[in-house]
């Protein structure tokens, strides 16, 4: 049934959003720590590790394959629901601190992609 | 008479169905995109990337028009956009997409994407910090929430509150990191080629260098969807570091250097 799938990604979604919560309460600060990375975590777990008890069929899938599949039209509402002028009309100082930081954090990627073992295609 | 009833009774189906309205608008405007992407550009430029980018010029034109934060879900017709585009949403989508992902990528990036998300945190707030210092500000709270908010536009209130900012300080802080998350929105697919995000390794790198879960989401649906869920899940984890290590580690530094 497609709600299986649909209840399992929602569980997984609050399981993460909780965890984080209680985390970022665990070390103080006021925010969620992680909550979406662990829910990304759980779902691959569910879903890869535990296959021979847990195993998914099809129709299942398609209720988690629907809601990745919307993934870009949900970031364009996102995109179209920001706060833009606030961004654009703050003055220079905002301006300049947010391209700065782009930028240093663009250069860095190449850097920090040689560390570790991703040199498997460098081609 | 019943002529002039249509629109209204129609504009009340709309805001009474807001998420279904956003739909149907979304939807076009996606379609709308692709279209321009293969007639205009003959697919140079990602159809999502177009999309995304109307997006982010409509919520321009919604924010001047209604004078509200929501951009274009600020007009009531269109109020469900800003549900569909809501974090409620946006997170569950992201959680989706991590879906049939690599496992194995994610294993071998372990460590270095735990060091990109903390490089990208000290680096993001060392810039705004610079530039903050360069504007004229003199006093070390100013500065390290300015810098906060270089790093992600939570980071820098929850820094400008935990340290006691001016509210214009922390507006600007806000202000700072919309810049960067609309930036890296719009930047990441012009720039990805030459910094080689074309693999999960990189793609997670990424997500701990920017931060900006929404910059991020949208950066790389435009890029190449495949790589979201690892820069998603770096991305995450960003906020969070921010918000312990700004206002601790990071301020005391600042004041340090600057008192």
């Amino acid at each position: 049934m497609v709600i299986y799938g649909v209840a399992l990604l929602s569980f997984c979604m609050l399981t993460g959003v909780f965890v984080g919560d209680l985390l970022g309460d665990l070390i103080g600060v006021q925010a969620n720590v992680g909550g979406v990375g662990i829910a990304m975590l759980l779902l691959i777990f569910l879903s890869n590790f535990s296959s021979h008890k847990l195993k998914l069929n099809p129709i299942t899938e398609t209720g988690i394959g629907f809601w990745s599949a919307m993934y870009i039209p949900i970031v364009v509402a996102m995109a179209a629901k920001q706060n833009v002028i606030a961004a654009v009309s703050s003055g220079w100082l905002a301006i300049v601190a947010g391209v700065a930081a782009v930028a240093a954090s663009f250069a860095m990627i190449p850097v920090l992609a040689r560390f570790g073992d991703g040199g498997q295609d460098d081609s | 008479m019943e002529g002039r009833m249509i629109p209204e009774s129609l504009a009340d189906v709309l805001t009474k169905n807001g998420l279904i309205t956003a739909f149907v608008f979304v939807g076009v405007l996606v379609w709308l995109s692709y279209l321009l992407s293969e007639r205009l550009t003959r697919g140079h430029i990602h159809g999502s990337a177009i999309a995304i980018t109307i997006g982010l010029v409509l919520a321009y034109v919604g924010g001047s028009v209604t004078g509200g934060n929501q951009g274009i879900a600020d007009f009531s017709l269109l109020a469900g956009v800003g549900i569909m585009g809501g974090a409620m949403f946006r997170d569950f989508a992201i959680v989706a997409t991590a879906f049939g992902a690599d496992v194995d990528a994610l294993k071998r990036a372990g460590f270095v994407g735990a060091m990109s998300i903390l490089i990208g945190v000290v680096l993001s707030f060392a810039v705004g910090a610079v530039v903050a210092i360069a504007f004229g500000y003199t006093d070390a709270i100013s500065i390290s929430t300015i810098g906060a908010g270089a790093a992600t536009y939570i980071v820098g209130p929850v820094t400008g509150t935990a340290l006691g900012a001016e509210s214009g300080v922390i507006a600007l802080s806000v202000a700072a990191g919309l810049t960067k998350s609309v930036l890296v929105m719009i930047g990441t697919p012009l720039i990805a080629p030459r910094i080689g995000l074309n693999n999960p390794h990189s793609a997670l790198i990424y997500g701990g260098l920017m931060g900006t879960t929404s910059g991020v989401a949208g950066g790389l649906a435009a890029t190449d969807p495949k790589l979201v869920p690892y820069g998603a899940m770096t991305a995450t984890f960003y906020t969070g570091v921010g918000c312990l290590l700004a206002p601790s580690v990071l301020y005391l530094i600042v004041r340090a250097i600057v008192e």
